[in-house]
């Protein structure tokens, strides 16, 4: 393994929370032959799909990874540390999926997502400082300190948020879609969620709108397998959920969410349909979150096992080797990378920390476009 | 002046704000092909096209949504619910997207949407298609809300609110589409959002009515007078926010107020009214304020019993002279 996939001090630190709180501690139910063998194979198919990125693009992966793994594991230090509140889901696990999805489409594409997505909002170039002064309730973060964790928008930058409800933003992005076929732009839009919100009519009725009226939306499920603490077993009656948009004769694709090159190459299936046709694609991307699925959760719903099996396919991890092995960059350069990764994650806590709480005069703002002052006439 | 319907008027604010302004469109199940449901869309396909005027499966969460996302990427939808019954399904699209968007995201996303159609009581459908929900939505900071009660409110209102960057609910009463009267032709007339409307002017006792206790509270009005007592009839027509400094001005010099509604009482804008003139003009008030609600039951579907459920002149009669101390 090499140097920098070893678990930081903050990931381990995490995993004993986890474990002192309740993860069922029993012997892997894999032999660890065949998960070494999975990988292999992981890492074969990953190398095959290295050969049309060019040095550049390949690093740019790698380093975005690196950086939402490092600021994720930043946010939940600073959780601990009681600098973060309310709810803090993160993306630790899940990093190919935003990163591989969020390099197939042009800076001006719309991307919308539920209340896990710090790490869709920093690869769709939004900066560590704004997302970390966001979750410290700063007003120098993205949404004046009025969002949080689960509400983080840039309209400079196409990202429309950070939605709380579990699907609410489906409808949201199918309305973003219209309004680019509307307006006659090529724009396309990604729409995150997670596998638990394809139970929401919400889900239903966007795609059957989406099909039937040809919007340039991209469904991307990412299927970490647990709503909250219900495993997708217990939840869905047919779980096949890339199935689902036959219901809809919509185009669909399982994806391995662990394989970033996987991710890419599959939206950009998509972007292209969406883009030439205004068609709609539903991705089913099979992803883990190797943390809780939030801060508070004591996850004693999955066993250390389960968790251990898809460490081993961590995309980071994956990722790094294959350009190791491929000698696309050595040591030394992913050793830089992470080296100014680290700063840049520190450098954002420094500027949450310093960023000076929003004026109380804030919380009577933004509440209306154009407020109607009591005795107008 | 021409004299013309509720229908018509608000069918004249659609047309000409779809003519105004291209990023306009609207959307809503019936609405294109079949005319509207309530005709009150008639003839807008025809001139429009099937791009500014679509007909949605029925699917109001989805559609009220798709709404909400095409405000954020430049568009200003006017989204009709057939009834505003079925926007209890499209909730959390327009609470907890529509408003709560622009506060959340730090100010960088104003919704400019409306959500019209019909509400309140309709005839003889029972309880699922008559009800009045403009609390509902007069409880979220974020949203405007509108009830218009005559046909130059509708148009001047509507088009106020279909021009105004923020999420306006619209709510057109069901009983009172062929309700008629003079509108002006001036494609630029429009009627300020947040503005209250002295409907007929007195001095002994103020009738606080919306939408369409409206007509209802001009008719007790036209009967007290005969009994020698002077109503003032003040029309909020927007609930959110209200202009409660009409109202207190008014009831500074009568010292006197019934609220009517054909809302439900608990928790209804009439309370909110009625607690608003309690901290602002106490000292005032020689009597308590009066509520005339609608009964506090789910509308029931035989005709006696919906008349019983729905306040009538004999009801605001009898509260306005309650509250001068007549019997």
């Amino acid at each position: 393994m090499s140097k920098q996939t070893a678990a930081p001090p903050s990931a381990a630190k995490a995993e004993e929370q986890q474990s002192s709180t309740g993860v069922m501690d029993v012997p892997p139910d894999v032999d660890p032959k065949l998960l070494k063998q999975e990988r292999d194979e992981a890492k074969e198919r990953q190398k095959d799909r290295l050969r049309g990125l060019s040095r550049d693009q390949s690093i740019e992966l790698y380093r975005q990874m690196i950086l939402i793994r490092r600021f994720e594991e930043k946010s939940a230090e600073a959780y601990v540390a009681g600098k973060i509140g309310g709810f803090c889901h993160l993306y630790i696990g899940q990093e190919a999926v935003g990163v591989g999805t969020i390099s197939a489409i042009k800076k001006d594409d719309y991307v919308l997502a539920s209340y896990r997505e710090h790490g869709l909002a920093l690869a769709k170039g939004m900066t560590a400082r704004s997302i970390m002064a966001e979750l410290f309730g700063k007003a120098t973060g993205c949404s004046k300190g009025k969002g949080g964790s689960m509400h983080m928008f840039d309209k400079s930058l196409g990202f429309l948020g950070g939605h709380a409800i579990v699907g609410g933003q489906i409808p949201l992005a199918t309305g973003t879609a219209f309004a680019t076929k509307y307006q006659g732009t090529d724009q396309v839009t990604l729409c995150y969620f997670g596998e638990a919100a394809v139970n929401q009519g919400a889900f239903h009725e966007s795609l059957n709108m989406a099909q039937l009226w040809k919007l340039p939306c991209i469904y991307i499920c990412e299927n970490n397998q647990y709503g909250m603490g219900t495993s997708l077993a217990r939840a869905m009656s047919l779980s096949d959920i890339s199935k689902k948009a036959c219901a809809y004769e919509m185009a669909a694709e399982f994806v391995d969410g662990m394989d970033v090159l996987a991710v890419r190459e599959a939206t950009v299936r998509a972007v292209e349909r969406a883009r030439k046709d205004y068609l709609p694609t539903l991705l089913e991307i099979r992803t883990y979150r190797f943390m809780g699925h939030s801060m508070s959760d004591p996850g004693n719903y999955r066993t250390r096992a389960e968790i251990e099996k898809y460490q081993e396919r961590d995309p980071v991890k994956l990722f790094s080797a294959t350009l190791l092995e491929e000698k696309i960059v050595d040591q030394k350069t992913l050793d830089d990378i992470d080296h100014k990764v680290r700063e840049e994650v520190e450098d954002a806590v420094r500027f949450a920390d310093e960023s000076p709480l929003p004026d109380a005069s804030e919380l009577y703002t933004d509440i209306y476009a154009s407020p109607i002052e009591p005795g107008r006439k | 002046m021409p004299t013309i319907t509720i229908r018509e008027a608000l069918n004249q604010a659609l047309r000409e704000e779809l003519a105004r302004d291209e990023k306009v469109f609207l959307m809503g199940e019936e609405v294109a092909q079949y005319d509207g449901a309530y005709k009150v869309t008639k003839g807008l396909l025809h001139e429009f096209g099937p791009k500014r005027v679509i007909d949605t499966p029925i699917t109001e969460l989805g559609f009220a949504g798709l709404g909400v996302g095409a405000a954020m990427a430049g568009l200003r939808p006017i989204v009709e619910f057939m009834t505003f019954n079925f926007s209890i399904l499209a909730t959390d699209q327009i609470i907890n997207s529509a408003a709560k968007m622009l506060y959340m995201s730090g100010g960088q996303f104003n919704i400019p949407i409306v959500f019209r159609g019909p509400g309140g009581s309709a005839f003889q459908v029972s309880s699922q298609h008559s009800q009045a929900i403009e609390s509902w939505y007069a409880y979220f900071p974020g949203i405007k809300v509108v009830m218009p009660s005559t046909p130059a409110d509708a148009k001047g209102l509507l088009k106020s609110a279909i021009r105004d960057n923020d999420p306006v609910v619209f709510i057109e009463q069901e009983r009172m589409y062929g309700n008629k009267g003079e509108v002006p032709d001036d494609p630029d007339f429009t009627i300020p959002l947040g503005v209250a409307d002295v409907k007929r002017e007195g001095t002994d006792v103020t009738i606080v009515a919306r939408s369409l206790m409206v007509p209802v509270a001009l008719k007790a009005a036209d009967q007290l007078q005969q009994q020698g007592v002077s109503c003032e009839v003040i029309d909020p027509r927007t609930i959110r926010p209200l202009d409660i400094d009409t109202i207190i001005e008014s009831v500074k010099k009568t010292n006197r107020v019934v609220v009517a509604e054909e809302s439900h009482p608990v928790c209804g804008v009439g309370a909110e009214i009625t607690a608003e003139i309690m901290e602002r003009a106490f000292d005032y008030l020689d009597a308590p304020v009066k509520r005339v609600s609608g009964a506090d039951v789910p509308m029931p579907y035989a005709k006696n019993l919906e008349d019983l459920a729905i306040p009538d002149v004999n009801r605001i009669v009898a509260a306005v002279r309650e509250v001068a101390y007549l019997d």
